[in-house]
């Protein structure tokens, strides 16, 4: 029971998370808007987060901090998910809040000089 | 078409992606047999030497320490690139790009929930090596806090003086903390102070100065970072 419960698991998490790395590729490949397009940048973002947190997972796993409980309970270090992809998406997490800050100011800086969005009427290079 | 072939190559990406993942499995053990995994030494460290309750904190401020630092300096760029992306003329306060007021209602109650909100970031920040949360969580609650604020009062202002002035004690407080480790040990960001018992506030070395310290300095620059682009409005064309 339990590895048909896991093997779909792995289609629901993984699935789920490219799914929404996709949509955020399809956001900033097609729409015009600048605005939508970061809003692209910052789901890809949101995606492979979710990504690399569901690799850190083990099958029964508790969170790893050190409470009370869990040295009463376990003795076992290796009853806790894999804290690395945690850490590293914490950095991942303050490092798109820098991406999606600059490129917001990017766009205003646009909008204050084109009085548009639309990345069709931005036509030159040079401002 | 474009969105056709946009799909077809989305399509193929996701596919192999999603594949490669599949064969991992969700769940299941997948560090090659018989070699000890890093997080078992890294877990088992966060115990022993280190004695920190929560082993990301453990992670992100000691083992990744330095890595840290750079992702703070990282932030601080970002701060400062928007800054001057943004720039107006000194003392030139443009005006509020929310141009509604706020209703009675949430301006009465938000001067309620500010001081709480401001005490569950310092709890957050504070408690970052017990607990689920750390610095950077905490100085987002304390940031959110001010965006009440600011959404609220149509006057409300914060002192850009005071942020920098946080900003920079909080930065070289960590980068001091770090120093200080050549003296002691020998390597940056070495712990030179006693560690404590587990579980308890007063644990874990320079971990919770460390965290206290990146806790006020994102409080500051996320502060910084929506004064600035909420009061972006006025001078057009710039």
């Amino acid at each position: 029971m339990d590895s048909t419960l896991f093997s779909y698991l792995d289609y629901a998490v993984y699935g789920t998370a490219v799914l929404v790395m996709l949509i955020g590729f399809y956001g900033a490949m097609v729409k015009k808007s600048l605005l939508k397009i970061v809003i692209g940048l910052s789901v890809i973002d949101s995606g492979l987060n979710l990504l690399i947190v569901a690799i850190g997972y083990y099958k029964g796993g508790t969170a790893p901090i050190f409470s009370q409980g869990f040295i009463d309970n376990f003795k076992t270090v290796s009853k806790m998910t894999d804290p690395v992809p945690q850490a590293l998406v914490l950095t991942a997490i303050v490092i798109g809040f820098g991406v999606t800050a600059v490129a917001l100011a990017l766009v205003i800086r646009l909008y204050r000089h084109h009085g548009t969005l639309n990345i069709d009427e931005i036509k030159d290079l040079k401002w | 078409m474009k969105k056709v072939l946009v799909i077809l190559l989305l399509a193929t990406m996701g596919y192999y992606i999603a594949g490669s993942y599949f064969d991992i499995g969700f769940g299941q053990p997948h560090f090659v047999q018989g070699v000890k995994p890093v997080k078992d030494i890294y877990l088992a460290k966060t115990v022993k030497p280190l004695t920190v309750s929560n082993a990301v904190t453990s992670i992100v401020v000691n083992f990744r320490g330095f890595d840290t630092l750079g992702e703070v300096t990282v932030l601080f760029l970002a701060v400062t690139v928007l800054g001057s992306l943004l720039y107006k003329k000194r003392h030139a306060v443009g005006e509020r790009s929310v141009l509604f007021s706020a209703s009675s209602i949430v301006t009465s109650g938000s001067k309620l929930l500010f001081p709480a909100i401001i005490l569950l970031g310092a709890y957050v920040f504070i408690h970052g090596h017990l607990s689920p949360g750390g610095g950077f969580q905490g100085g987002v609650i304390i940031a959110s806090g001010f965006l009440l604020m600011l959404l609220a009062y149509e006057n409300y202002s914060v002192s850009h003086t005071a942020l920098s002035v946080v900003e920079s004690l909080a930065g070289i407080t960590f980068a001091g903390v770090g120093l200080l480790g050549f003296m002691h040990g020998g390597t940056f960001l070495q712990n030179f102070l006693p560690v404590g018992v587990l579980n308890n506030l007063f644990s874990g070395g320079v971990i919770p100065i460390i965290y206290i310290a990146v806790g006020f300095k994102v409080g500051a620059e996320l502060t910084g970072v929506i004064y600035t682009v909420l009061h972006e409005k006025g001078q057009s064309n710039g």
